[in-house]
């Protein structure tokens, strides 16, 4: 049973990664694994669209906290999209959103990239 | 509203694809007790945690050891008791992180603890080395009941 999607697709110097299901410890290396590949192709500029996120846990969290200060390091960010009040909940009760630009639209977090590159 | 619950258990193997399992099993029986979508959430979440830290910390992800969940009616509170036999570890010991500074600093360990702590009204542990581990997590059917 897969419980856990990726999809990734580029445009105008922005990763966008829509992530769908369970972000657990079972399926967080999938994400590990995509932030990886983004670095090694120096995608510095990610939004992750949590539009069909149903669950996070600490696990899913971890692997935002592992990447996002290697991606500033190198002049990008990681902002998140989409939530649904009980994912955000559990982004809120971590203190994410001292750390991280959440935005309810995708196309806002976008543009925030587009404003700080002109 | 709990009068009718009973004793439930379940018993995993120590697999990150057992997961789910566990959540569906919590998520059935917090509604069944007569918790809240969200209060129940909340519970799914923090015995997720506890198993995860089992899978990571007790077993150091050796994939065939047990993991047993006994969920219990304690009066109007819901007990979840998370039992393993692998190394002991006490997190009840640790304070708990100031929450900014752990975060400022990029440090991704110690949020699964921090979250049950958050999530439910009480979270005990007991250990006999070598032979039995217990995350006892807590949950009361009323909101104003205090934080442990």
């Amino acid at each position: 049973m897969t419980d856990f999607k990726i999809h990734h697709r580029d445009g105008d110097g922005v990763s966008v990664i829509e992530i769908k299901g369970y972000l657990d410890a079972h399926t967080a290396p999938d994400l590990e694994t995509a932030f990886q590949k983004l670095l090694t192709e120096k995608k510095y500029n990610v939004v992750v669209n949590c539009r069909d996120l149903s669950y996070i846990s600490s696990a899913g969290l971890g692997v935002f906290m592992a990447y996002v200060e290697d991606i500033r390091k190198n002049m990008g960010d990681i902002k998140l999209t989409n939530m649904s009040p009980k994912v955000y909940n559990v982004f809120d009760l971590l203190g994410f959103p001292i750390l991280y630009e959440i935005y309810k639209d995708e196309q806002e977090a976008v543009s925030r990239f587009k404003e700080i590159k002109k | 509203m709990a009068a009718k619950a009973q004793k439930l258990s379940k018993t995993i193997e120590s697999r990150t694809d057992n997961l789910l399992e566990v959540r569906e099993f919590v998520l059935r029986a917090s509604r069944e007790f007569g918790f809240s979508e969200e209060e129940a959430s909340k519970i799914v979440l923090a015995v997720d945690e506890a198993c995860t830290n089992v899978i990571k910390h007790a077993y150091q992800f050796a994939p065939d050891r047990k993991i047993e969940i006994v969920i219990r009616p304690v009066k109007d509170s819901m007990q979840i008791t998370v039992i393993d036999d692998g190394t002991s570890f006490n997190p009840s010991i640790a304070k708990l992180p100031d929450l900014k500074q752990h975060l400022s600093h990029y440090r991704r360990g110690g949020l699964g603890i921090y979250l049950m702590r958050t999530l439910m009204d009480k979270v005990e542990y007991k250990y006999a080395p070598g032979k039995r581990n217990e995350v006892r997590l807590t949950k009361y059917l009323t909101a104003s009941e205090p934080s442990a």
